[in-house]
Formats: C-alpha cells, sequence, structure tokens
C-alpha cells in the first residue's frame, strides 16, 4: 500500500474532509445542532451561509435560515431565537458587523448565548475587501468573547468550544478568524462523531434567561442607575472568570479529540525563550516558522505566544509565563490600530504586564492592514530588532509600522 | 359575528398601575388586543413609549412574556422567536407592539423584510402619529399641518400610507383599527389569530401630551378621527380592500363630520388656518372618495 492510499484509508476512517474554513464553519453550525440562523451575504463570510442553505435545502437539514434584509436583522433574528432558548448563529464581516453593532451590544446585555463567526475584513472608507482584525476586535468592549482559530481544523473545534462557553456563562461569543486567507482556503479536517458533540454540547442546559408563556417574565425593560452598573460589571466578572473556563474546556475537547490548542495561548518554544511575539490568526504559522529559523540562523532564543482568546483576555496565563520564563522582549503584531496610540493587543498586553516584577521590553508593531502581507522575513527582522532591544542595543518605540510603504503613497497623496 | 363589548374578557394581560399617562391612547389598545389573543402569546416591543409604560424593572405590567428590542428590530426578532417557537412545536401567537416611529420609519425595512417573507407575526402598529416617547417629534405618519417638537410651524408633508406598502408585499391580512372601536379591533385581532403568515394591523391610538388633548378627550378624539374621515378604518384581506363598518356611513361627505370637530379638541392642530384646514377637508374627499370606490375590490 502507497503512502498516499494509507493516509486515504486513515482519512476515511476518522472522518477527514478537505474544506475552506467557511465550510468548516457551516459543518460546525451543523454538527452544533443549531435551530435558528440569521443569513445575510457579506464577503467574506457569504459562502457559510450558502452552504447552510444548501444542506437546509438538498440535505434536509433540520435548521430554520432566515434570508434577513439586513445584518442588524440578522443579529435580531438570532436575538429573537436565543430569547426563548433555542440555539442562534450568524456570521458577518467588516461593514456587516458595524451595520449590525447596536444588536451586537444589545444581545451581549440580553446575556443570550449565541455564537456568531466573524470573517474578518478590513473597513472602509475607501472599499477594502482584505483582512485585518479590527472588525472582530471591536466587540470585545461590547461584552462578548472573542476567540481567534489559527487554521480550519481549528475553526470547526472552536465553533463547537463557543458554544460550551456561551451555554456555560450566558455570554454570546464571536469565532474571528481571517477573511480569505481562513475562510476561502481549504485544508482537511476531521470531524467527530456526532454523538461526541451531542454530550460536549447538550441543548438541554439550564436557560434561567427564555421566555416562556408559562412562566412569563419581561426581558430588557429599563432599568436605572441603581442597577445597571451591577450589570455591567457581571459581564465583566464573568468574561474575566472565564479565562480558566476556556483552558477547561480546551483540554475536555482535547480529550475526546486528541485536538489540544493551549487554551487562552497556544506557547511556542517558550521555555528558554528571550525574546517573543504575540501573534493571533492565520499569520500564526509564520511567526512559529520564523522563530524556527531565527534560531537556526542567528542563534536567537525566539518564540510564540498565540492568542486564542482575545475576550476573556489571557491575563492570569500572561502573568504565568513571564513569571516563569525570561523573556526579555517581545513583540505584539496588531493587524489592527487604535489611531495614534499603537495596536489594541499590544495596547491590552502592556496594561497585563506593567505590574509584574519582572516585565519584558514590550514593541508594538502595525501591520497587515487591509490584505497587506506579513512576510516571513518581516518576522525575521522583527526577531532581530527583538533581540536588540533585549540587549539594550535599541529603544522601544511607542509603535511600529511593518511594511509602511511611503514612496508609493506620496505618489498620490494630497499635500494639504 | 361581532363581538359585543358584552363579551370582551374580564381577564386583564395588561396591568393597572403601569407607566402610561392618563388617557393613553396604546393602553386602551393594548389591553384590549391581549385580551383578544389570550395568554398564549409572545410580545415583542421595539423603542417606543411602551418600553417605559410597562414599567422598569424589577416590575412589569405585562403578564406574558415579553422581549424589548432596540428600535430598528423588532420585527426580525420577532422572526427568530417564531421561527424557534415552530421549530420546537410550539404554536403562541408572536406580536410585534411598535408605534408609528419604529415602524413607519427607521424599522420600515425590518418590516418589509418580514412581510415579504411572510412570516407568521401579528405586527400591531399602534399610531399615535409622531415621536411621542422622545417628547412629540414628526415622524412619517404626522399628518400634514400637525405641530410637533420639529415642526414647529406644521409638518409639510402628507402621512405615509404604510398599510397599502405593507398590503403591497402581498401578505394575507392588513387591517386599520382605532382605540375608539374596540369591538371592531377586538374582532380584527381574533381574524388575525386565525390566518398564518404576515398580520399587520395599525391602531390610532391618541397621546394626551403629544396631541395636546385634555385627558378626557382621548377616546373622543380617537373616535371623531373615523367619524371625520381623518383616518380610516378598513381591511385588506388577500388583497381584497374592504371598509370596516365603523368607517363605512362616513365615506359620503353629507354623512361625514366636519374635520374642524377633530382638530378643535387638539392642540396640535391649533395653529392651523382656514386655508390649511380647507385643505384638509379636500384630502379628506379625495381619499374617502377613493376608499369608496376601492371597497370589495381587489387592490393587490
Amino acid at each position: 500500500m502507497s503512502i498516499i492510499e494509507d493516509r486515504r484509508e486513515t482519512n476515511l476512517k476518522k472522518n477527514v474532509k478537505v474544506v475552506t474554513a467557511n465550510e468548516a464553519v457551516a459543518l460546525a453550525v451543523k454538527y452544533a445542532k443549531v435551530d435558528v440562523v440569521g443569513a445575510y451575504p457579506i464577503s467574506p463570510q457569504t459562502s457559510i451561509m450558502e452552504y447552510l442553505t444548501k444542506y437546509q435545502e438538498t440535505e434536509s437539514l433540520d435548521l430554520q435560515i432566515v434570508r434577513v434584509e439586513s445584518e442588524h436583522s440578522a443579529m435580531a433574528v438570532a436575538m429573537g431565537a436565543a430569547a426563548v432558548g433555542a440555539r442562534a448563529f450568524t456570521a458577518t464581516a467588516s461593514q456587516g458587523l458595524l451595520y449590525m453593532a447596536e444588536m451586537v451590544y444589545w444581545v451581549a446585555g440580553s446575556r443570550l448565548p449565541v455564537v456568531m463567526v466573524v470573517t474578518s475584513r478590513a473597513m472602509g472608507a475607501p472599499w477594502v475587501l482584505g483582512n485585518e482584525h479590527t472588525d472582530m476586535l471591536l466587540p470585545r468592549e461590547w461584552g462578548w468573547m472573542v476567540l481567534a482559530p489559527e487554521h480550519n481544523q481549528e475553526v470547526f473545534d472552536t465553533i463547537i468550544q463557543a458554544y460550551k462557553l456561551a451555554d456555560s456563562t450566558f455570554i454570546p461569543v464571536i469565532v474571528g478568524l481571517d477573511g480569505y486567507i481562513l475562510s476561502h482556503t481549504t485544508m482537511p479536517i476531521e470531524l467527530p462523531n456526532q454523538e461526541l458533540v451531542d454530550s460536549f454540547i447538550p441543548k438541554n442546559t439550564p436557560k434561567p434567561y427564555a421566555l416562556d408563556t408559562k412562566d412569563p417574565s419581561t426581558h430588557g425593560n429599563a432599568v436605572y442607575q441603581q442597577l445597571y452598573q451591577e450589570m455591567r460589571w457581571d459581564i465583566f466578572r464573568t468574561i474575566q472568570e472565564a479565562e480558566d473556563l476556556v483552558d477547561e474546556i480546551n483540554r475536555a475537547w482535547a480529550k475526546l479529540t486528541g485536538r489540544d490548542y493551549g487554551g487562552v495561548i497556544e506557547e511556542y518554544m517558550l521555555e528558554d525563550a528571550e525574546v517573543a511575539l504575540i501573534v493571533m490568526g492565520a499569520s500564526s504559522g509564520d511567526a512559529k516558522e520564523a522563530a524556527k529559523l531565527v534560531r537556526e540562523k542567528y542563534n536567537i532564543k525566539a518564540g510564540v505566544m498565540r492568542l486564542r482568546s482575545i475576550r476573556p483576555f489571557p491575563i492570569k496565563r500572561l502573568h504565568k509565563i513571564f513569571n516563569n520564563y525570561n523573556i526579555k522582549a517581545i513583540g505584539v503584531i496588531d493587524r489592527n490600530m487604535s489611531p495614534g496610540l499603537g495596536g489594541m493587543i499590544a495596547t491590552e498586553v502592556k496594561f497585563t504586564l506593567y505590574e509584574l516584577p519582572k516585565r519584558p521590553k514590550i514593541q508594538s508593531y502595525i501591520g497587515g492592514l487591509g490584505g497587506r502581507d506579513i512576510k516571513l522575513k518581516d518576522f525575521e527582522n522583527i526577531y532581530l530588532e527583538l533581540d536588540d532591544i533585549a540587549n539594550g542595543k535599541k529603544d522601544v518605540e511607542i509603535c511600529k509600522w511593518i511594511n509602511l510603504d511611503l514612496e508609493a503613497y506620496n505618489k498620490f497623496a494630497i499635500e494639504v | 359575528m361581532a363581538t359585543s363589548i358584552k363579551s370582551i374578557p374580564y381577564e386583564e394581560y395588561f396591568l393597572a398601575g403601569n407607566g402610561s399617562c392618563p388617557g393613553c391612547g396604546l393602553t386602551i389598545g393594548l389591553r384590549n388586543v391581549l385580551k383578544a389573543l389570550g395568554s398564549e402569546v409572545y410580545m415583542v416591543v421595539p423603542a417606543s413609549c411602551s418600553s417605559v409604560v410597562q414599567s422598569p424593572f424589577p416590575n412589569s405590567s405585562a403578564t406574558v412574556p415579553l422581549l424589548n428590542t432596540p428600535f430598528a428590530a423588532a420585527a426580525s426578532a420577532a422572526t427568530g422567536m417564531v421561527r424557534a417557537l415552530r421549530k420546537n412545536g410550539k404554536d403562541a401567537v408572536v406580536m410585534v407592539w411598535a408605534g408609528d416611529g419604529g415602524t413607519f420609519d427607521i424599522g420600515l425595512a425590518t418590516v418589509s423584510g418580514a412581510a415579504e417573507r411572510n412570516e407568521d407575526i401579528l405586527y400591531i402598529c399602534y399610531d399615535n402619529e409622531a415621536y411621542m416617547n422622545t417628547g412629540g417629534h414628526r415622524s412619517s405618519a404626522t399628518p400634514i399641518g400637525t405641530f410637533t417638537g420639529t415642526t414647529p410651524t406644521g409638518k409639510r408633508e402628507n402621512k405615509k400610507n404604510v398599510p397599502f406598502i405593507i398590503a403591497a408585499h402581498n401578505v394575507p391580512y392588513v387591517a386599520t383599527a382605532s382605540v375608539a372601536y374596540v369591538t371592531d379591533l377586538y374582532d380584527k385581532i381574533l381574524k388575525a389569530k386565525s390566518i398564518k403568515g404576515f398580520k399587520y394591523i395599525q391602531v390610532l391610538a391618541p397621546c394626551t401630551p403629544g396631541w395636546l388633548l385634555p385627558t378626557e378627550k382621548s377616546v373622543e378624539s380617537a373616535r371623531l378621527g373615523v367619524q371625520t374621515g381623518m383616518y380610516h378604518l378598513f381591511e385588506i384581506e388577500n388583497g381584497i380592500f374592504k371598509v370596516s363598518p365603523p368607517s363605512k356611513a362616513y365615506l359620503k361627505k353629507e354623512k361625514r363630520k366636519p374635520v374642524i370637530e377633530y382638530l378643535q379638541i387638539q392642540g396640535r392642530f391649533k395653529h392651523l388656518k382656514e386655508e390649511d384646514i380647507k385643505r384638509i377637508e379636500e384630502w379628506i374627499d379625495t381619499i374617502s372618495e377613493e376608499y369608496a370606490q376601492l371597497d370589495g375590490k381587489r387592490v393587490f
């Protein structure tokens, strides 16, 4: 038997399918036995809805898909369904998420366990299609949990884990995946047994929030200042405390499937690392490659922290990593920006590490906006720079931009 | 067989002691709508006076499950709800109870979406003809000439004909009603309850502070609205237009009360000049004539 045939045999036994991340999402929604989906097209999310409608119409999947007239309504549909105890899903990106924003915030305040995929994409003006993480990170301030898988298998697994997380905390969860880079790239994924998923995320969990004519209640009516702040506090501490839960859910899923993603942070070659990168999403693979490369090429002890969970922010884990290891300088790669300040994640990392007795030098890097590539070579150069920072040869700047091509820009820029 | 006032149930589903103003039209409407629907109903309420009237947490005047939603979300939230309930074998009515701002303006795309998909929702718009919860500001339901906080010299544009817009979606049932004609409203709710698909009922509901109306004139003004032809009560059932009994007599000009009787008791029309009133009168003549001709005919 050839290697290829052997692999094919094992794959058949294991139920492996070669799919895009968007199809992996649709499959996960099917496996999660979602009841109601609010569907509105926007690139690069649209094919998720195409797959789901196909499963529904040609494979008689028992799923209510509402083809709504806007993203605002897509989330409203998910909210209405979740409010009576059903399992709800929607997906969006970019402008769609912005248009949906009011409902996104409302669902979080309503403590409804909705799961949403954001296939991350930059936002206009000007019109732009390429990937960056700003959109999927915005709701981290709105009371949602935000998870960021790296590849298609993890996309599938993270959606199942997201339902577990949402059902346990009554906090909605965003699974943010890199638009185009993941959403439209095919990779093999292994599908679990349906029974395994059913027992991991049972649908008969307690739903104290569910509206029912048998025990009527009113949801979302006015509160005054004596209660609103406490409601916000409850969301705050539930998300903060969920850091352990994300780890736990990851371990439980790993036990069933053998796939361990490291919980809130995937730690890569950190034990002896002196410099490290904090990254998230699909390009993390390049960061890991570069770490291996600079170890071989320059003997720089490099490592990677891949954030899987942005909310809950991995405060405990980051403290543990920097208390246990001797990392001298880190670079935080943000495919997003907080204008005039730095990368969003860098800001949060600095906030988290400031009080540590031995905190590393922290350099914020912004890049990869609007689909711009961050190449292996860029990561290599960043590691070299971090090595200089670690050895006191270079100072940390508030924020650095990767691959800023001002020569090209100035050809078009209007002098003011 | 029309319901008589005596046969409307005593059971209350929207309780007294709520936060509404004295003479509030929406509460009269909601109270009787819920009496017609009974306890097996889920209410969806977008931003409106109804969000406040139901009373703040931890109190609620509603004895049926009630979901509050942002302004433009009610028809979609109701859609998600009804799809989930039907999927799980539950047959309860899902009712949107929305104001005219949430229906005519900010929520119109959402209402149109749900109507086009013919969702199994009873959508009720209580029409007090302005954004009353913000303190009285013009909406596209505000009649021409009306004073509001944002039309201090009177609104320049005509009221939008939303019942016809909804009917153009080929939904099974559209109706208008007035809180002054409770049995007519009650029967329309009963009929809507028996129909599967999207039902739209628009109810004239006076707002005493917004209309600058003495408390005791609330029901009277809702009645005069019909009797003067300012507000026509009708049904559009499967595309067939039918003028409802309370409006029928007032289609003829000689039977109609002069519109001044409706306008003069409301402060919001106080500034109107004779020629303004004449123009309103002409509009009533035209629309009444039109409705008389359409009566019994297919309109969509």
